[in-house]
């Protein structure tokens, strides 16, 4: 199998090229994340990448394959058309090959505050919330910040530090659609804002490359509608 | 030089072990800082699937005794009756106060939290089964981990992100003052000076070729200890899930069973009620893993070479599958190439979890046969999670009970560290050569040159362990292994990387973890030649039997001359009635 991967180290003082790689390797059931480990323990061990999980929860390995942001070990090598081209995240500085710099991207995590409000004193077991209201939560909560809708977002590119992102803001609508959270309002006066939430323009690259199927934008919308409904 | 940093408390590891002790640590207004091999939310903890155990009784009558009395059992009487007593009763608890954090749970009709029967749960004490282990979807880990570095984030815990810790720092008395860190971006080590310094460095399980394990579970905590002079405990005692996706590892949860489904051989007959008339699938995972590979090794396997079963799932429906284990199918989907709405999943036992560990007591201190007894805290160290051996495992640990074991052994080490940290205000002094081992172990590969590679050795060592260490053991086995395991040990000495860049040098990190990895292998074979009998995931061909009278004891293993000491199983436990080993029969 053919391959071109992205190298760069910033010690060398080599600018950052694409390089070629062969591997005798059987695709069948195999994933991009088996090749890469595969060149780099037969070819070339300087290659760096992150992995940890190798099973699509740990959210290590979002990297742009054949032009498309997805998880190196949830996509199938037999589908890919050759040579497989392979380069990090777009618009992210990159630390080393295949490795980006993400730390624009979880100060926009943080700046949502991630976490659940409830200031009601603790009752001793738990909070009750019926099978429908958890249900609101589908489709939000598994989120694994891989980074590839973030990153294959144009607004972003356009605005890294002032766009939240689709990432954060499907957080943010995660908190807001919990019955237990006590702070909607908080949460959407931050988020009422020409920047943060409103240079989303629906372009839908998100929602194409979540590899776990879920949908910032329609998440976005949903506050978009909040925000209008509270003015009303 | 190296650069130095000062906090109340290190803690190594963000998986939910670390994450727990951070935060209870972090609301008391310590200086708490965090390191991490990778972000937190990749720690293997996000791969939990089924479950967490607490005796809430939403679904069935329960009890935390009965809960306890499983442990025990599962444990085959290895478990320390003390610590799981512990674990029982707080579980209710620290499940509730996770619900409070915010961890999405699924929910029953009356908006209670979700739980699913697993293997090994009764009523009554051996009764019916019982239905306790709580559950968001089939996603718990995920939705635990990211729940507790949520409030971490709330609580303004310092991060140390992609910093991989090399060595502790122990003065001549014992004091442990901190560790030596290097920062994976710029490749420098760093010195963290800290009175309490917490280990929670997770699993080991890729010492073996098959494993349900990250690629990052290499056990570097255990490492550390055993470089410290610190011994091991129960080391002999991995537990072989039965339901991986073969080849792959990749874990397909107990779950599956809980929601109804069970074991065809290849003449799809189901044959766990031969092996286990009552429970059925449910039985414990040591029971089950070596049900399957006696049917295995009677021909009764499925495909060519008759080394897989398969789990029917598809009879519960489609709709169910799709609310309940979601994630299970979307695994099965991408890795085993079957959607389980209609389809049997190919599975096999696979190496999954280590019931042994650094050794510790029920408040998380790492505990050492030393100058005055059998059982001396080690000062200033604490260790949780599947790093450490508490032991609430024993031989044989029972589905749920490591998220369980993270939460309250993490709050429990946290409090204790919190009034460690009182009573010792002041820092001692750090000796000299503090950081000697550490930067010897990086000057040693940043010197090598065109040796071996460091990746064919790591693909020896896992053959190794898979061949001569697996569901079933035999002296003769385990003595190749030895053997064949001190020629790759042989080997890495003169292993060399060629990547000189300090920047991500993701070559020299795994040249590190396979010294660890080493390290627990060579524990792990030692540890099991030397235990003749058969007790939970340990299965001796050449010793079938249980021998309470011998080895109703705590297996210590010590880097130095391969030595080995023993302790007595802690039989009593804080309030309850010892339970006396029995036979054990599901
Ligand atoms: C696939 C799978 C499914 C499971 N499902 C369940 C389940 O349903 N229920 C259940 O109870 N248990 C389950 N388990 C077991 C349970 O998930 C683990 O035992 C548990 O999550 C371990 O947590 P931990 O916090 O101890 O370690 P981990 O989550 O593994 O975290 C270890 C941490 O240590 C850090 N670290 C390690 N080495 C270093 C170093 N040198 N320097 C710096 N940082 C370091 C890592 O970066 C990581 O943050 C499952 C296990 C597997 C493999
Ligand atoms: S829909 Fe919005 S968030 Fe998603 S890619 Fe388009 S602009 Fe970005
Ligand atoms: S929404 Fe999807 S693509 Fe975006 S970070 Fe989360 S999992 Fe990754
Ligand atoms: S390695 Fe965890 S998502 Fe790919």
């Amino acid at each position: 199998m053919r391959f071109s991967i992205y190298r760069y180290d910033p010690e060398s003082g080599a600018a950052p090229c694409m390089r070629d790689y062969e591997l005798a390797f059987e695709p069948q059931g195999k994933k991009v994340l088996d090749a890469l480990i595969a060149i780099k323990e037969q070819v070339d061990e300087s290659l760096a990448f992150r992995r940890s999980c190798r099973e699509g929860v740990c959210g290590s390995d979002g990297l742009n394959i054949n032009g498309v942001n997805r998880l190196a070990c949830t996509a199938d090598l037999a589908n890919l058309k050759e040579p497989i081209e392979i380069r990090p995240l777009p618009r992210l500085a990159v630390i080393r090959d295949l490795i980006v710099d993400m730390s624009q991207f979880f100060r926009h995590y943080r700046a949502v505050k991630p976490f659940l409000v409830n200031l009601d004193p603790e009752p001793e077991s738990e909070r009750l919330q019926s099978p429908r209201e958890r249900a609101e939560l589908d489709g939000l909560y598994e989120c694994i910040l891989c980074g590839c809708c973030t990153t294959a977002c144009p607004s972003f590119w356009w605005n890294p530090e002032r766009f939240l992102g689709p990432t954060a803001l499907l957080q943010a609508y995660r908190f807001i659609a919990d019955s237990r959270d006590q702070t909607t309002n908080e949460r959407l006066d931050f988020l009422e804002d020409p920047y943060r939430l409103f240079r989303c323009h629906g372009i839908m690259n998100c929602v194409e490359v979540c590899p776990k199927g879920l949908n910032p934008m329609a998440a976005i919308g949903k506050i978009k509608s909040l925000l209008v409904k509270r003015v009303l | 030089m190296i650069a130095k940093r000062t906090f109340d408390a290190v803690i190594i590891g963000g998986g939910g072990a670390g994450l727990r002790a951070a935060l209870q640590m972090a609301k008391a207004d310590l200086k708490v800082a965090v390191l991490s091999k990778v972000f937190p939310t990749r720690s293997h903890t996000v791969s939990a699937q089924g479950g967490i155990t607490a005796a809430l009784g939403n679904v069935s009558e329960d009890d935390w005794r009965w809960h306890m009395y499983d442990t025990v059992k599962g444990s085959d009487y290895l478990g320390d009756q003390d610590a799981i007593e512990f674990m029982c009763r707080n579980a209710p608890s620290a499940v509730y106060e996770l619900e409070h954090m915010g961890l999405p749970f699924s929910r029953l009709d009356n908006g209670k939290i979700y739980q699913r029967p697993f293997g090994g749960q009764s009523q009554n004490f051996g009764g019916e089964q019982a239905v306790r282990t709580c559950a968001a979807a089939d996603r718990t880990g995920h939705a635990l981990l990211h729940t507790l570095y949520q409030r971490n984030i709330a609580a303004r815990t310092q991060f140390f992100e992609e910093f991989f810790a090399l060595d502790l720092v122990r003065d001549a008395e014992g004091y442990v003052l901190g560790i030596v860190a290097l920062e994976i971006e710029t490749g420098l080590p760093c010195l963290f000076e800290s009175r309490v310094t917490l280990l929670a460095t997770g699993g080991a399980g890729r010492i073996f070729r098959h494993s349900t394990n990250a690629h990052i579970n290499s056990g570097d905590g255990l490492g550390m200890a055993l470089r410290a002079g610190l011994p091991l405990e129960d080391m002999e005692f991995w537990q072989f899930h039965p339901t991986g996706i073969p080849e792959i590892g990749s874990l397909i949860t107990e779950g599956v069973r809980g929601e109804g489904g069970y074991l065809l051989n290849k003449d799809g007959e189901r044959f766990m009620p031969r092996y286990a008339p009552k429970a059925l699938d449910l039985a414990s995972r040591d029971v089950v893993s070596r049900a399957i590979a006696q049917e295995m090794l009677a021909g009764r396997g499925c495909g060519p070479h008759g080394d897989f079963v398969y789990l029917k799932i598809d009879h519960i429906g489609a709709d169910k599958i799709k609310t309940r284990l979601p994630g299970i199918r979307e695994l099965a989907m991408q890795f085993a190439g079957v959607d389980p709405c209609v389809a049997p999943i190919p599975v096999t036992p696979t190496a999954h979890y280590m019931m042994g560990g650094i050794p510790t007591n029920l408040h998380g201190q790492v505990v050492v046969p030393e100058r005055y007894g059998p059982e001396e805290a080690a000062p200033g160290l604490y260790a949780v999670g599947e790093c450490a051996c508490v032991s609430v495992h024993g031989a044989n640990r029972l589905g749920g009970n490591s998220l369980l074991d993270l939460v309250v052994f993490g709050r429990a080490a946290g409090n204790h560290a919190i009034e460690y940290l009182r009573e010792n205000p002041i820092p001692r002094l750090l000796p000299a050569d503090s950081a000697d081992v550490a930067l010897s172990r990086l000057a040693r590969w940043d010197r090598s040159q065109g040796g071996e590679r460091v990746a064919p050795l790591r693909a020896e060592m896992q053959r190794i362990l898979q061949a001569h260490c697996g569901v079933y053991r035999r002296e003769d086995l385990l003595r190749t292994g030895i053997e064949k395991l001190g020629q790759v040990e042989a080997r890495l000495t003169e292993a060399a990387i060629e990547d000189r860049s300090r920047v991500f040098n993701t070559a020299r990190l795994e040249a590190l973890e396979l010294e660890n990895l080493l390290l627990v292998a060579h524990a792990t074979l030692v540890s099991a030649l030397a235990r003749t009998e058969s007790r939970g995931a340990h299965s001796r061909e050449d010793y079938p039997q249980r021998d309470d009278d011998r080895w109703l004891r705590h297996t210590l293993y010590l880097r130095e001359d391969d030595q080995l000491d023993y302790k007595p199983v802690r039989l009593k436990p804080l309030t309850m009635a010892t339970l006396q080993p029995k036979e054990r029969t599901y």
